[in-house]
């Protein structure tokens, strides 16, 4: 067969971004958490003091509370919002063919996960993948840690099966190189991803969360 | 029968199909392979499960060689 095993094409795109490895996932991780924490502590700091200089300021504390619980939300919903489902723009036959073929790509379990929730689960070097239309979401071995990506093929009118096998077949060639390629939105705790996940989504995250730890018990093995 | 095909608008279209022992038949593929790549297309095979790779030539003993478009960051 005329193949030669190769980096991503689109990596050229993006020649100023160091490719993506353990190492580096691992360091993004540790400075969303720092910044998390740092948005966090004041807001919770500024909390106590006021209560503790003046009783009276209860209610402003509680407003104090409040940004210490909303900013690390909206950060999460921004990292959810990668793979919102939303309304298909091609016509119904063409998301049945297209559907079809990705049904080809991927095997019982995950055409059954995608029937089910619009995402296609994909295990990986890196972590457990969930890729939707318009981005992704890497479940990280252990299955505690999201990276949520933006990512996509440029050509609205696709179908949204073809949006995915689109970017399956360029995880499937590169996966560094896919997650390089990809913006990231957020980084943090599942469980901060999920709240914020459409119902019908999160069968998907906690089957990525599953696999996960399959990887990491396989790591440790 | 090995069939080249490309993810577009439709879901995905054929664009060819061929046996290794029709001359014809492989000709059109390649001259459409290569008019794919000239649109900006990469020729995609999966190689086993889980794995896919770029080909920049068409592949005859593939079963199936798959046309999709570039990705980007959102």
């Amino acid at each position: 067969m005329a193949c030669e095993a190769e980096s991503l094409p689109e990596l050229a795109g993006v020649h100023w971004r160091p490719l993506v490895d353990e190492r580096r996932l691992s360091r993004t991780a540790a400075l969303w958490t720092a910044t998390t924490t740092a948005h966090v502590v004041p807001f919770l700091g500024a909390a106590a003091v006021m209560v503790a200089v003046q009783p009276l300021a209860f209610p402003v504390s509680l407003a104090s509370l409040a940004h210490a619980w909303v900013i690390p939300e909206l950060y999460a919903h921004r990292g959810a919002n990668v793979v919102r489902p939303k309304p298909p723009r091609a016509g119904a036959q063409a998301e049945r063919v297209s559907v079809g073929l990705l049904g080809d790509l991927i095997g019982h379990e995950a055409r059954d996960l995608h029937a089910r929730t619009g995402l296609v689960l994909e295990r990986g070097a890196l972590g457990a993948w969930l890729i939707g239309p318009a981005g992704a979401l890497l479940v990280r071995p252990g299955g505690r840690r999201v990276h949520c990506y933006c990512v996509r093929v440029n050509d609205p009118e696709l179908p949204s099966g073809d949006r995915i096998a689109h970017l399956l077949l360029a995880l499937r060639t590169d996966e560094r190189g896919f997650a390089t390629v990809a913006n990231l939105a957020f980084s943090g705790a599942r469980w901060r991803v999920r709240r914020r996940l459409d119902r019908r989504v999160r069968p998907a995250l906690d089957a990525a969360a599953e696999a996960a730890r399959a990887l990491d018990r396989r790591a440790s093995a | 029968m090995s069939r080249l095909i490309r993810m577009d608008h439709t879901g995905h279209t054929t664009l060819a199909e061929w046996t290794s022992d029709d001359p014809e038949a492989v000709d059109a593929a390649v001259r459409a392979f290569r008019a794919e790549l000239d649109q900006g297309y990469f020729g995609m095979v999966s190689t086993g499960e889980g794995h896919a790779e770029q080909v920049r030539e068409l592949p005859l003993d593939a079963d199936l060689v798959i046309m999709r478009l570039p990705i980007s960051g959102g």
